[in-house]
C-alpha cells in the first residue's frame, strides 16, 4: 500500500470523476471496472507512528463517490450474503455514487447499528468484499469495491451532520431487561430491546462504557468520539448505563432477575482471560498480556504521561507474540509509546496472519519489524526484568485440520534478541466470573455459554452473545448475535 | 454514590474511611476487595480490601495506608468528598468453614482485611487465634475490635514498644508447636511477611492461606497483570484469588512483579505530596 498526499487523491479523484461523466451514461461494467480504486487518505507514516490520532482519514466526497461508481450493482449481491449483518450494499452505494447521502446512511440503519464503528474495524476483504465480482474479475480481492471505506463515509458524513435524532422508542411496557456488557453486543441489544419499549440498564465493569471498543481498539484505529456518540444515542433513547458493576459480583444474574425484577438478562461480557505461551520467563517484569498494555495505553490513557496516574514501561525494544489485528494494534501502540524498535515474531508466514491486510499493512509502514516462520521458546531475564527472548526458526509442513500448512519447529534453530519488553497476543481463554457465579448455567468445554440460535442459554429469562459465546470474534458478529438474541427477547416479552 | 461518610487518621499514615456503597455492603463476603479509582480520565485503578461492611447503612469500611499517589489523594479527602469509581466486590470470598483452631496473623495494614475473615471464622465455631504485628505501637490497629472476637491476643512490634518484640513468625512458630497444632493459619499482610509465614508453618503440615494485592487493572480477569505462579502454574488473583495456599505461592517472583513501576510510583508519589503540602500550604494561609 502507498501512502500519497491527501489533496493529490482528492485531485485525482476530481479529475476521475469529470471523466466518468463524459462518458455515456448509465456507465457500462468495463467503464466501472476501468475506474482505479480510491486509496483511503491517510496520516504520514513517520508522523503517526509518533501520534495517537486516527491514522486512516477517511474519503473526500469526490473520491467516496468515484468508488462507489465502480460496483456493478450485481443482482445477486454476493456482497449481501458476506455481510454478517446483511445489509443492502448494492442500494447504499449507489446512494453515495448519487450523491445522496442521506440516503445511503438510513440503508445502513436499518440493518447496522454502528456503521462508523464497522466501516472501521470489520475484516471487509473476508466478509463482504471477498466475494465482490469486481475484486474477482479484476483478479484481486484488494481491488474489490471498498464497501468497508464507503460504509465509513456514510456514517462520518451523518456524524458531521450533527446529533441525528434518538431513533423512536415504543410506548413503555413496564418490563425492564438488564443486558450485561456494554461493548458491540450489549450496545446492540440495548438499542433494539429499548427500541420495543423495554426499560433496559447497560451494566458496564469498567469506569467507562464501550468495552473493547474503548480498552482494547487504540484510538488511531477508532477515535473514543465515535463510541461516545453511539452511547450517547443509547442514553438518549432513555437506556440507563451503568458503569462501576461486576455482574456476577455486585449482582449475581439470579438477583437481577429475583431481587432486581429483571424479565431478561442478555450476557455480553466479552473476551475473557488473556492466554499465555506457558513459556519459561513469562512472569517476568515487563511482559505483559496484550489486553493489560492496550487497556494501559487506552482506557487508562497511559500515553499521555504527563497527566495519566496508571503507568507504563518506557520500552525501547518491544517484541509482540502473534499476529492477530491485537498484535497490530499493540506493536503499533509500542511505537507510539516511544520504542525504538518493535518485533513482531509469528510461528506462520504472512499469509496465514489472522490479521487485516490493511493493519499488517500500515504497521509495516510505520517500521514494526516483521519475523516470520519464528516464535518464542523462553523469556530472558536478569533480576526479575526482560531482558531478551531466544526464538526458534520455524518451516511449512503439511496442511493441518484448519487447512493451514502447519509450522515445524527447526531443530537446533536458537537465537536470541535482546528485549526489554515483550507483549503476548495469542487471544484468551473465556471469562469464568459469569460462569463461576450462576449455578447451572450451561458451558462448552471452553467455558464459553451455549446458547441456541436465538441467543437463549438454558437458564429461563437469560440470553448470550458476542465473544462469551463464539470465543474471540469481531464487533459484526458479536452485533449479528446481538440482533438475535434482542429479537428473541422483545419476542418473549410480548404480551 | 461513593460518599465518605466518616474518616478517622489510625496513625500518621493510615486511614479507615467508610463509605457509601450500599450494593457492596449487601452482596460482600470475607475476603473481597474493591478497586477504586479517584478520577475518571486520568486515575489509575487501585485494589483494596474490604475491612467491614455495615448494609443496614449502605457502607463499606476500608483501612488504607497513605504511600501511593492515589492513596495518598484518597487520605487528603474529607467526609462528603465522592469517590469517582468504587467497583466490587470482587475476587472469591474466603472459604469459610470450622476447621478447629484458626490462627489469623495480620502484619501492619494487613489486619483490616483480616478482620471480616476472623469474623466469619469465629461465627463459624472456630477457636480463634489472633497474632497482629506492627512495625511500632502506634500502628497497630484494629487491637479492640480483634480482642472483641478472639479467644487469644498476641501482639508483637518491631520495636518492642507495644507486646511483644519481634516478627510474627516468632509466635507462629510456637503455636504450631503447641498440641494439639492449629488447623489452619490466615496470614495477611506485606508479600515478605506472608512468605515467611509460610515458610513457618510448612514444617508442622499446617494449612496456610494468603492474601495477595497485586497490581491490578480491571480485576475481573481480563488483563492478566496480576498473575502469580502458585504451584508452578499461573493464576490470576483477581479471578482465581485473591487467596492461595501460601505453601504453593512463589512469593519472590510475586514480590518482584509488585516493583514493575517503582520508580514511576515514587515519582507520581513525590508529586502528589508536593501538591498536597501546596493546598496545606494555600489552606493554613
Amino acid at each position: 500500500m502507498n501512502t500519497h498526499a491527501p489533496e493529490s487523491l482528492q485531485e485525482a479523484a476530481r479529475a476521475e470523476w469529470s471523466r466518468l461523466q463524459a462518458l455515456p451514461q448509465p456507465l457500462k461494467p468495463r467503464d466501472r471496472l476501468a475506474i482505479p480504486p480510491q486509496e483511503i487518505p491517510a496520516q504520514d507514516p513517520l508522523a503517526r507512528a509518533k501520534n495517537m490520532r486516527e491514522v486512516a482519514l477517511g474519503y473526500f466526497e469526490e473520491q467516496a463517490r468515484v468508488e462507489a461508481a465502480r460496483c456493478l450493482q450485481c443482482k445477486n449481491a454476493p456482497c449481501v450474503q458476506g455481510c454478517p449483518v446483511r445489509i443492502q450494499i448494492p442500494q447504499f452505494i449507489a446512494a453515495i455514487a448519487a450523491g445522496d447521502m442521506a440516503k445511503a446512511i438510513a440503508i445502513i440503519k436499518e440493518t447496522s447499528l454502528l456503521p462508523a464503528v464497522c466501516g472501521r474495524v470489520c475484516p471487509q476483504e473476508t466478509q463482504c468484499q471477498e466475494p465482490c465480482t469486481v475484486g474477482k474479475s479484476l483478479k484481486s480481492v484488494g481491488k474489490a469495491v471498498s464497501i468497508g471505506r464507503l460504509e465509513r463515509y456514510a456514517a462520518d458524513w451523518a456524524l458531521a451532520q450533527g446529533a441525528p435524532e434518538a431513533p423512536a422508542v415504543a410506548p413503555p411496557t413496564g418490563k425492564k431487561v438488564a443486558v450485561v456488557g456494554s461493548g458491540p453486543a450489549g450496545i446492540t441489544v440495548a438499542a433494539d430491546v429499548r427500541r420495543a419499549g423495554h426499560a433496559v440498564v447497560l451494566f458496564e465493569a469498567f469506569h467507562k462504557a464501550g468495552g473493547v471498543l474503548v480498552y482494547g481498539i487504540p484510538e488511531f484505529r477508532l477515535p473514543k468520539a465515535i463510541v461516545r456518540a453511539e452511547l450517547d444515542a443509547l442514553r438518549q433513547m432513555g437506556v440507563e448505563i451503568r458503569t462501576n458493576f461486576v455482574v456476577g459480583r455486585t449482582r449475581k444474574i439470579a438477583g437481577l432477575i429475583e431481587k432486581d425484577g429483571f424479565d431478561a438478562v442478555f450476557v455480553g461480557s466479552g473476551a475473557g482471560l488473556p492466554k499465555f505461551m506457558n513459556i519459561e520467563g513469562e512472569n517476568l517484569v515487563g511482559v505483559y498480556s496484550a489486553n493489560e498494555y492496550l487497556t494501559r495505553s487506552n482506557l487508562m490513557k497511559a500515553y499521555d504521561r504527563e497527566h495519566a496516574t496508571t503507568p507504563i514501561h518506557a520500552a525501547q525494544r518491544v517484541a509482540v507474540l502473534g499476529g492477530g489485528n491485537v498484535a497490530m494494534d499493540a506493536a503499533r501502540t509500542a511505537l507510539r509509546l516511544g520504542a525504538q524498535e518493535v518485533h513482531l515474531i509469528y510461528r506462520r508466514t504472512e499469509v496465514e496472519m489472522p490479521a487485516r491486510v490493511e493493519e499488517v499493512a500500515h504497521a509495516k509502514e510505520e517500521g514494526v519489524q516483521f519475523h516470520m516462520l519464528q516464535n518464542a521458546k523462553r523469556i530472558l531475564g536478569a533480576n526479575g526484568k526482560v531482558t531478551g527472548i531466544e526464538c526458534l526458526r520455524y518451516e511449512l509442513g503439511e496442511p493441518d485440520a484448519s487447512g493451514r500448512r502447519r509450522p515445524v519447529e527447526i531443530k537446533g534453530s536458537e537465537f536470541q534478541l535482546e528485549m526489554d519488553a515483550v507483549i503476548v497476543a495469542i487471544g484468551n481463554e473465556s471469562n469464568p466470573l459469569i460462569e463461576q457465579t450462576t449455578p447451572g448455567l450451561a458451558v462448552d468445554k471452553y467455558g464459553h455459554i451455549v446458547t441456541d440460535e436465538h441467543g437463549r442459554t438454558n437458564i429461563p429469562k437469560v440470553f448470550a452473545g458476542g465473544d462469551i459465546v463464539l470465543g474471540a470474534a469481531t464487533v459484526i458478529l458479536a452485533m449479528g448475535e446481538g440482533r438475535k438474541a434482542a429479537a428473541a427477547i422483545n419476542e418473549m416479552l410480548k404480551g | 454514590m461513593n460518599q465518605i461518610l466518616f474518616k478517622e487518621q489510625l496513625s500518621p499514615e493510615v486511614f479507615r474511611m467508610r463509605i457509601r456503597a450500599p450494593l457492596i455492603a449487601e452482596e460482600r463476603q470475607p475476603g473481597q476487595f474493591v478497586i477504586l479509582q479517584l478520577d475518571t480520565e486520568f486515575g489509575e485503578r487501585i485494589p483494596l480490601t474490604i475491612a467491614d461492611a455495615d448494609p443496614a447503612e449502605g457502607s463499606i469500611t476500608l483501612i488504607f495506608q497513605a504511600v501511593g499517589k492515589s492513596t495518598k489523594l484518597l487520605g487528603q479527602m474529607q467526609v462528603g468528598d465522592k469517590i469517582a469509581n468504587l467497583v466490587g466486590p470482587l475476587g472469591r470470598p474466603t472459604h469459610i468453614a470450622k476447621f478447629g483452631t484458626v490462627v489469623c496473623v495480620g502484619g501492619g495494614i494487613g489486619v483490616a482485611p483480616l478482620y471480616p475473615i476472623a469474623q466469619g471464622m469465629k461465627r463459624a465455631g472456630n477457636r480463634l487465634i489472633m497474632v497482629i504485628g506492627a512495625r511500632t505501637k502506634e500502628l497497630v490497629i484494629l487491637e479492640k475490635e480483634m480482642r472483641a472476637i478472639a479467644d487469644e491476643v498476641i501482639i508483637c512490634t518491631d520495636d518492642g514498644s507495644y507486646g511483644r518484640q519481634g516478627l510474627v513468625t516468632v509466635p507462629l512458630k510456637e503455636l504450631c508447636e503447641r498440641a494439639p497444632k492449629p488447623d489452619l493459619a490466615v496470614a495477611i499482610g506485606p508479600p515478605v511477611m506472608m512468605k515467611f509465614c509460610a515458610l513457618t508453618t510448612k514444617p508442622y503440615a499446617v494449612p496456610t492461606v494468603v492474601s495477595l494485592n497485586t497490581i491490578m487493572v480491571d480485576g475481573t480477569g481480563m488483563c492478566g497483570g496480576c498473575r502469580v505462579t502458585v504451584g508452578g502454574k499461573t493464576k490470576f488473583v483477581c479471578v482465581d484469588g485473591p487467596e492461595f495456599d501460601g505453601h504453593q505461592v512463589d512469593f519472590d517472583q510475586m514480590i518482584q512483579r509488585l516493583g514493575s513501576y517503582r520508580e514511576q510510583e515514587k515519582l507520581a508519589a513525590a508529586g502528589c505530596q508536593l501538591h498536597g503540602e501546596a493546598v496545606q500550604k494555600g489552606l493554613q494561609e
